[in-house]
């Protein structure tokens, strides 16, 4: 079902523009690489934040009001490249496990961001003064910075086509994780 | 000129033993993105700060003195995973036209970060205008994008 739309959406005009394009596909990849700087450079400061790694002498709550703007602008040409790129080979992305692990792991990176602010978050006009915050808010920084290292990692691999369906024979788990259709 | 130098780099075992490998490359790889999110993010840190639209409020030697830690770390990470990178492939290196953009931007970039900027950042309140602050930060910024924007390059030639 989602694989026939994928198949549609590869043939329409633009898709096929975007990745035969000599410089559009890699400006908009390089896009996508450098804005991590930006997206994950100020996500990772929060998290040492949190930890008790950096910017100690300045309040918590501080930190995270200055930095979210630019967290919330890098996500967003994150967000905006990311589809164009996926838009560009979808089926071929879809059929990755990097990609689906990229998912994946961003779903979870997104929980804990969630249980964060539901959580101890909520208390942070008790703690956030504190060079090393809390055990949970530590836990907290900890997990985002393995989430979405681990977002970065299997971004990065999804370059690689070792296991992709086109290239067979492969074990039935990675068919089954990749959602190939092997006749 | 160089090129025997490079010649020698390509051949020699670490360059070697990375091309050899069907995952090391690739695992180098992503380290060295993960050292380009550390580096990257202390540069913005300190440069949004001087150019004066991020972090306001916080001091500027305050903020200078937490991203200059993170940047000899991320420096540090950048090299160690950039050097067996560039072994492996420094043929290709040699006749590509980013890699030369990379390379020549970066030493400006690095004595830039570790002399005036760090000089200029690790000022009192008040004690310089904004307007060198703003300069030094946007300076900074034009450096690093450079060197980021032309390794990215690299990959794609």
């Amino acid at each position: 079902m989602v694989l026939t739309v994928l198949q549609k959406l590869a043939e329409t005009e633009w898709s096929v523009a975007l990745h035969e394009s000599l410089w559009v596909w890699p400006l908009l990849e390089s896009s996508h690489v450098l804005t991590l700087a930006l997206f994950a450079g100020s996500t990772m400061l929060f998290d040492l934040r949190l930890t008790g790694w950096a910017l100690s002498s300045v309040p918590a709550s501080t930190v995270l009001a200055r930095l979210l703007p630019w967290t919330r602008l890098g996500f967003a040409i994150m967000l905006a490249t990311g589809l164009l790129l996926f838009y560009a080979t979808p089926v071929r992305n879809y059929q990755n496990i990097f990609f689906r692990t990229k998912m994946a792991l961003m779903l979870l990176a997104g929980l804990n961001v969630w249980l964060f602010h539901r959580g101890i978050y909520r208390r942070v006009h008790e703690w956030g003064d504190a060079a090393l915050p809390p055990r949970a808010a530590r836990l907290a920084g900890y997990a985002s910075l393995v989430f979405w290292a681990g977002v970065i990692i299997s971004g990065r691999l999804v370059a690689y086509n070792w296991f992709d369906c086109d290239i067979q024979p492969q074990p039935d788990f990675i068919n089954w994780a990749a959602g190939c259709v092997v006749p | 000129m160089l090129l025997p130098f490079f010649e020698w780099c390509e051949a020699s075992a670490v360059g070697e033993f990375i091309r050899t490998s069907l995952w090391l490359f690739p695992a180098i790889e992503c380290v060295h993105l993960l050292g380009l999110v550390l580096l990257g993010g202390a540069v913005l840190l300190v440069d949004l700060r001087l150019l004066g639209v991020g972090l306001r409020d916080l001091p500027v030697h305050v903020v200078g003195a937490a991203g200059h830690r993170l940047l000899l770390g991320g420096i540090t990470l950048m090299v160690l995973t950039g050097v067996p990178l560039f072994l492996s492939e420094a043929i290709k290196c040699y006749y590509s036209q980013a890699f030369w953009v990379k390379i020549t931007t970066l030493g400006p970039a690095v004595l830039f970060a570790l002399t005036i900027r760090r000089h200029v950042a690790s000022a009192s309140q008040g004690e310089r205008s904004r307007a060198v602050l703003a300069l030094t930060g946007a300076v900074s910024l034009c450096l690093w994008f450079t060197v980021a924007a032309a390794g990215r390059w690299i990959g794609f030639s």
